[in-house]
């Protein structure tokens, strides 16, 4: 007897981003709305972080909400049927429930089901990581078209009082449908992590010691100077890195889309990266805040719709945070 | 070779110097560089992370919360130059 052959997928040589969706939150929070709790100012703020305004969810918007109308937003634009969708990738640290995935519930929601749906915990690396794994599932030929989200309700986990990282949180989702290409569109991801520095970005607490009655509610909170310090001169590396895994070079990038941790971070990097001054720099920070995983979709989303870069330009995309993780591809803008 | 106590402290001020824009000459040992310099945290990692490449040293980072003035600094590259 001899042994039946398998079938496998069948590649496909290339993918790209079709179309971003974004969605913040609907409550427009100044530095001053929050100054008081942290012995601050909004000119304190401003100067240490870039931001001037923070967008966050009110109590009736919920982290799906944002991920189902960011989603729609760009099923819609990429002009695709939600049931050609191969897969859900949902990229989130603020999902309330351990189990089940809010990847599952989103793609009942946009009409994806059955497609599988899985969440990742990569924090602020998450939609970058996410990209990385919608590419691979394309040009495997294991989905024809993935949907990846980065979304979060950061102002559920936050401490009015603390001064590391609370005042600099928001929330927002921003989505991606990844397909099918004729030219490389995704180029090569340089992705890592370090748990050497677990805890340099992190909760103050486990839910067991909050069950237990030996903390309260857990926030995020971080080691600003390690993070800082991280962020920066090892993310210049993983910068360079990508754009030498892409063949490209900084003057052939139409913009930078970084994480939008914190305009110093930003600008830093920019002045390692010695980027020309035609590289159009997000900052989309400054009126929305740090919302992890759905920073850099909102940032590029943002760029786009302010007509500041062109489809079909390259953007260096990069995510970095707790992990610690990291991840970077150079993409075409859709 | 190791460099001196006034040559690390002059290629210390041309970082501040590049950092915060602080004129070279107001960098001198005793000042403190949050309440003199009015130097904040962040930039304060930008200056240790130049001045461990231009010095060729470590500077861990919870060691820079103890460099509370220029002088702290100096002394702390001179020694770890070996």
């Amino acid at each position: 007897m001899t042994q039946p052959k398998l079938n496998q997928f069948k590649t496909v040589q290339f993918s790209r981003i079709y179309s971003l969706g974004a969605a913040r939150g609907d409550l427009v929070v100044t530095n001053d709305d929050i100054a008081g709790p942290i012995d601050s100012s909004d000119e304190w703020i401003r100067q240490r972080t870039g931001i001037i305004t923070r967008r966050r969810a009110g109590k009736d918007q919920s982290l799906m909400d944002m991920a189902v109308k960011a989603s729609n937003e760009a099923i819609q634009k990429a002009g695709i049927d939600p049931q050609e969708i191969g897969a859900v990738i949902f990229s989130t640290i603020s999902h309330p429930y351990q189990t089940p995935s809010a990847a599952a519930l989103l793609a009942e929601k946009i009409g994806a089901n059955p497609a599988p749906a899985f969440d990742i915990s990569a924090a602020c690396a998450g939609y970058c990581y996410g990209i990385a794994q919608a590419d691979a599932l394309v040009r495997s030929g294991v989905a024809k078209f993935v949907l990846v989200v980065g979304g979060e309700k950061l102002s559920d986990f936050i401490d009015p009082t603390d001064r590391s990282i609370s005042f600099l949180l928001a929330d927002g989702a921003g989505a991606a449908i990844v397909g099918p290409s004729d030219e490389a569109g995704i180029s090569p991801t340089v992705w890592g992590s370090d748990g050497s520095h677990w805890d340099s970005v992190s909760m103050t607490a486990s839910l067991l010691e909050f069950r237990d009655g030996e903390a309260s509610w857990p926030t995020i909170r971080q080691d600003g100077m390690t993070v800082f310090k991280w962020a920066v001169w090892e993310m210049v590396k993983v910068a360079k890195q990508a754009l030498e895994v892409a063949g490209v070079k900084a003057e052939e990038l139409s913009a930078l889309v970084t994480h939008q941790a914190n305009i110093r971070i930003i600008d830093e990097l920019v002045k390692q990266l010695k980027l020309p001054e035609n590289v159009v720099v997000a900052r989309d920070i400054i009126n929305t805040g740090n919302t992890s995983a759905a920073s850099v979709p909102l940032a590029m989303d943002q760029i786009l719709q302010d007509g500041l870069v062109k489809s079909g330009g390259l953007a260096l995309q990069i995510g970095f945070g707790a992990g610690l993780a990291f991840a970077a591809q150079v993409v075409v803008l859709p | 070779m190791a460099l001196s106590q006034n040559e690390v402290l002059a290629g210390l001020a041309e970082i501040v110097n590049e950092e915060t824009g602080i004129d070279t000459d107001s960098v001198k040992m005793e000042k403190s560089f949050t309440n003199d310099l009015d130097i904040d945290s962040i930039s304060m990692m930008t200056i240790v992370v130049n001045a461990e490449e231009k010095f060729s040293v470590k500077i861990p980072d919870e060691e820079v919360k103890n460099l509370l003035t220029v002088g702290d600094a100096v002394n702390f590259i001179t020694a770890a130059q070996g």
